[in-house]
């Protein structure tokens, strides 16, 4: 006689058992194990991006001034007087224009970097031996329209450049060692990929809040976030900009000038033609003689003093012995 | 090859003509960006789009030319669109296949049967071109009885909606992808846009797209049969087709395999409904005994032409059509919100062509335009409003895409000089979109005595539309008593807490007779002040005097006369929830009872 099989209703209640004991298992295990990640501190490290120091170890001549109605001739001679491109750009490097596009404004009303200046600058950088040569900003209208109405988009391409137009994970958090304002901020990182030298391109042009938008200012178009915060202490995040921010080189296009309705102007009667260019290695010093263009002073601006103080360079340009010279008409 | 590979191959050649056509509508330089290709083709195709605009407006916008060619198409071939074009019948079909393509013939056969409820779509489409038709009602009237003032209120009143957008496919699809498929597809990518791309109610597009798409795994082409005006309208377009599908012979061995393929759901076996039958061609292979065809004869088993509708269905859908536009009107009053974008009509005009599909917001370089929500009714639904809170820099001066782009005319095209108020348009000056009022109550400056005025900065208008007034502000508890002083420099007593967060509009003021000029502080330290050496005191300050702390401010004040409405100004703002400065609909050019400036 065999055995009787067993029950199917006992062996039915086994395996449910069974799974409801897995079942109980499981969610016990998860629960442990989120509750232990939560349970550990859930702060992440804020790696922030270190910028690179791009200035070059100070040496004669530092700073020159040329007057002319022409801009790409005036760069040629200012470039010529600093002794010449070589000295800043050496063959393989890999050039950033940091170029001001902010609006999407033609180039006739200098709200923008002069395409003509922007084609000159690259072309002179390839010239030099510089492998690439990359523009960018981050603008505030949108930024394609920014590029192709200033005309420094097509200028760029044309000249040979890459025209980096910014996505949103080009940018990285950056901290001025020391600064108040300038702490965990989104900052434009992207294009400095590869990059060994850093030169800042823009016009000058009347801003009220700051009293002068130059060279400096210029730097607030690497910063990301809601980077309107900082008008509430502007000279502060200039004068940090600064700090962070060290240029191999900035040129400061004076040969019209926005002596009003700044920075966005918008018509030719708020531009006046100053046919001046600066170019140096101190963008404290370009700018503390381009506010003079507005008929301004060094004093006007505190960022400059501020600068100057937290050494990012000399409001005194005259002590800089600057080569000036007179270009004429090209 | 059999004909339905010949469709299929159509089919999917419009919908990647289609998805192509949404992905270069953006602007740019590049050969796959808006460089002249024909993005509105499917929308101008659309003879409902055509049919709703005419009624509403009495003209034909330009481009729409093209739907009398498939109006001309479908009245000899019959509903060739629905089968062979629409991008949005070609997904429909797609997914009704993936539903039933492991069923067994009698559940296809099921699922596809032929519902009386097909017959909604067209009272939809009544009830849609009744809305649209309500401003030709008015002249007509008028014409009879004699032109009238009071006949102007009752224009006014009873003036067409274009309602049809809502439910039309190309639109539909148009505003889905527009506004949800390509902003979510291009968020990790970024080749579309630099940043994320924004749009209110994406949910609720998205949504009904989604559910559209996904109730044909039960009914396939679901929103075809039972909700298409478009289709509706070839339906009534395709009666006298030439061409018809149709069997050869009266008899047949009923295996009803014709009706389990059918996609329109027209009963190809017996008396066939060609209003309903999309030209899929399908039951032309199901027949084992090949006795269906596309052939000039009728069907040998006999047609229905007519969708069955009743005539008092037909009459309630066209008067509660009728009833929409004045009843939705009824409730009158001007949100501020309703800011329209640059170029766009009188609200009644444009409410007579705005299709909602979606193209102006696509277009947009700043990502400003979204679909009304509340902003503009219940009537104005899904229409384009300027939210410049949302947006990426407001409305762009230098811009006027959206209003090339419409297809209806509903935003008419600007050219630049025209927008800004230059050349020829010098005299009637800018396009205003509405008016930007500073918040005193939220306005940093203004409310908390902390410099800002981004506003100002970013203003496009030259000369500035804000222009900015000056003034001190004594710090509360800033008043110090002088300890000792020289021409240059303060000293103070013991400390207080180190000068104020914001250094660099900080100014001093010596209470009394001695010099009420206030200086400029270069050092704001706990227990001295020094001053501007530019400016010095003309002898040291009396000891035991009392200096004032103060703080130079810069408060932005629109001026309404220059101000274009833009919302540069709101989209910079640094108070990212409510915003210090905004752009309301006030002064707005395209209506003149918005003005309220003397």
């Amino acid at each position: 006689m065999s055995r009787p099989p067993l029950d199917p209703e006992r062996r039915e209640f086994l395996a449910r058992g069974l799974k409801a004991a897995a079942a109980l298992a499981a969610t016990g295990l998860a629960g442990h194990a989120l509750g232990w990640r939560t349970g550990r501190a859930d702060r992440e490290e804020v790696h922030d991006w270190p910028v690179p120091d791009f200035s070059q170890p100070a040496a004669d001549p530092r700073l020159a001034i040329v007057t002319g109605p022409d801009r790409t001739t005036n760069l040629r001679k200012a470039m010529e007087a600093l002794g010449g491109w070589a000295r800043f750009v050496k063959p393989g490097d890999g050039v950033l224009l940091k170029v001001n596009a902010a609006f999407a404004s033609p180039a006739t009303l200098g709200a923008t970097t002069h395409p003509d200046l922007v084609a000159e600058a690259v072309a002179q950088c390839l010239r030099a031996g510089a492998s690439r040569v990359v523009v960018t900003d981050h603008p505030i209208h949108d930024q394609a329209s920014c590029f192709e109405w200033s005309g420094i988009g097509a200028a760029a391409r044309r000249a040979g450049a890459e025209l980096w137009v910014p996505r949103e994970d080009d940018f990285a958090p950056v901290t001025l060692p020391g600064g108040r304002l300038l702490r965990h901020w989104p900052f434009l990182k992207g294009p400095f990929k590869g990059i060994r030298r850093l030169i800042g391109l823009t016009p000058v042009k009347d801003h009220y809040r700051s009293g002068a938008s130059l060279t400096l200012k210029n730097w607030y178009g690497l910063l990301g976030g809601r980077r309107s915060v900082f008008h509430q202490d502007i000279h502060t995040l200039i004068a940090e900009l600064a700090q962070l921010v060290r240029p191999t080189l900035v040129i400061l296009d004076g040969t019209t000038t926005m002596i009003r309705n700044g920075p966005t102007g918008g018509s030719l009667a708020d531009l006046k033609a100053t046919d001046t260019l600066v170019v140096g290695t101190d963008p404290v010093a370009v700018d503390a003689f381009g506010v003079t263009l507005l008929g301004r002073e060094a004093s006007d601006l505190p960022h400059l003093a501020r600068a100057a103080a937290a050494g990012a360079g000399t409001a005194s340009y005259e002590l800089l012995n600057p080569v000036r010279i007179q270009a004429g008409a090209s | 090859m059999k004909i339905t590979w010949v469709r299929r191959i159509s089919q999917v050649f419009f919908l990647l003509l289609f998805l192509w056509f949404c992905l270069v509508t953006t602007v740019g330089e590049e050969w796959w960006r808006l460089r002249g290709w024909p993005v509105n083709w499917f929308l101008q195709l659309n003879p409902l789009t055509a049919l709703g605009v005419v009624l509403g407006t009495g003209s034909l916008p330009a481009g729409l030319e093209w739907s009398l060619l498939v109006i001309a198409l479908t009245v000899i071939l019959g509903r060739f669109f629905c089968g062979w074009v629409c991008p949005f019948g070609t997904l429909h079909q797609a997914i009704g296949w993936l539903g039933l393509r492991r069923a067994a013939p009698a559940e296809q056969c099921l699922r596809r049967a032929f519902r009386p409820a097909q017959r909604i779509k067209y009272y939809l489409l009544a009830f849609l071109l009744a809305a649209a038709a309500g401003g030709l009602l008015a002249p007509a009237v008028g014409r009879l009885a004699g032109q009238s003032a009071r006949l102007e209120s009752i224009r006014e009143f009873a003036a067409g909606s274009l309602q049809t957008g809502w439910l039309d496919p190309i639109s539909f699809m148009h505003r889905a992808v527009n506004l949800v498929i390509l902003p979510l597809a291009d968020r990790g990518i970024h080749v579309l846009w630099t940043g994320a791309r924004l749009a209110q109610g994406a949910a609720l597009i998205g949504g009904l797209f989604l559910a559209a798409l996904l109730v044909n795994l039960w009914i396939p082409r679901f929103y075809c049969r039972y909700v298409c005006p478009l289709g509706a309208l070839y339906g009534v377009l395709g009666r006298f087709a030439l061409w018809r599908v149709g069997k050869r012979q009266r008899d047949c061995s009923n295996c009803l395999k014709c009706e389990a393929a059918c996609e329109g759901a027209c009963q190809p076996a017996g008396r066939i409904r060609t209003h309903e039958c999309v030209l899929c061609m399908n039951c032309l292979h199901a027949c084992p005994d090949d006795l269906v065809g596309y052939r000039l004869a009728r069907s040998a088993s006999g047609e229905r032409a007519a969708p069955d509708l009743t005539r008092r269905g037909v009459i309630a859908s066209l008067l509660a059509g009728f009833a929409v536009a004045p009843l939705g009107r009824l409730a009158g009053g001007r949100d501020p919100r309703r800011i329209r974008p640059p170029g766009a009509g009188p609200e009644r005009e444009f409410l007579t062509r705005c299709l909602r599909c979606g193209q102006c917001m696509r277009i947009c370089p700043t990502n400003i335009l979204h679909p009304a929500l509340t902003e503009a009714g219940l009537e104005g639904f899904g229409t384009p409003v300027a939210k410049f809170s949302l947006g990426i820099g407001g409305c762009q001066l230098r811009c006027a895409a959206c209003s090339q782009i419409c297809p209806t005319g509903a935003i008419r095209p600007l050219t630049l000089n025209e927008k800004i108020g230059r050349g020829a348009f010098r005299e009637r000056g800018p396009v205003r979109m509405g008016t930007a009022f500073v918040d005193r109550g939220r306005c940093l400056p203004w409310a908390m005595n902390r410099p800002c005025i981004v506003c100002e900065e970013n203003c496009p208008v030259s000369p500035k539309a804000i222009s900015i007034q000056e003034i001190f502000e004594p710090l509360p508890g800033r008043r110090r008593e002088i300890a000792r002083g020289d021409e240059l420099t303060l000293f103070f007593e013991g400390e207080t807490d180190a000068a104020a967060r914001v250094s660099d509009d900080l100014y001093c003021r010596i209470a009394g007779d001695f010099d009420a000029e206030p200086r400029r502080i270069i050092e704001c330290g706990p227990a001295q002040w020094s001053i501007d050496p530019n400016h010095p005191w003309e002898s040291p300050p009396p000891k035991g005097s009392v200096a004032e702390l103060l703080v130079l401010l810069q408060r932005p004040v629109v001026d309404p006369e220059r101000c274009i409405g833009c919302g540069v100004c709101e989209s910079v703002c640094p108070l990212a929830t409510v915003r210090a400065i905004r752009v309301t609909a006030d002064g707005e050019s395209r209506e003149a009872r918005s003005g309220f400036l003397l």
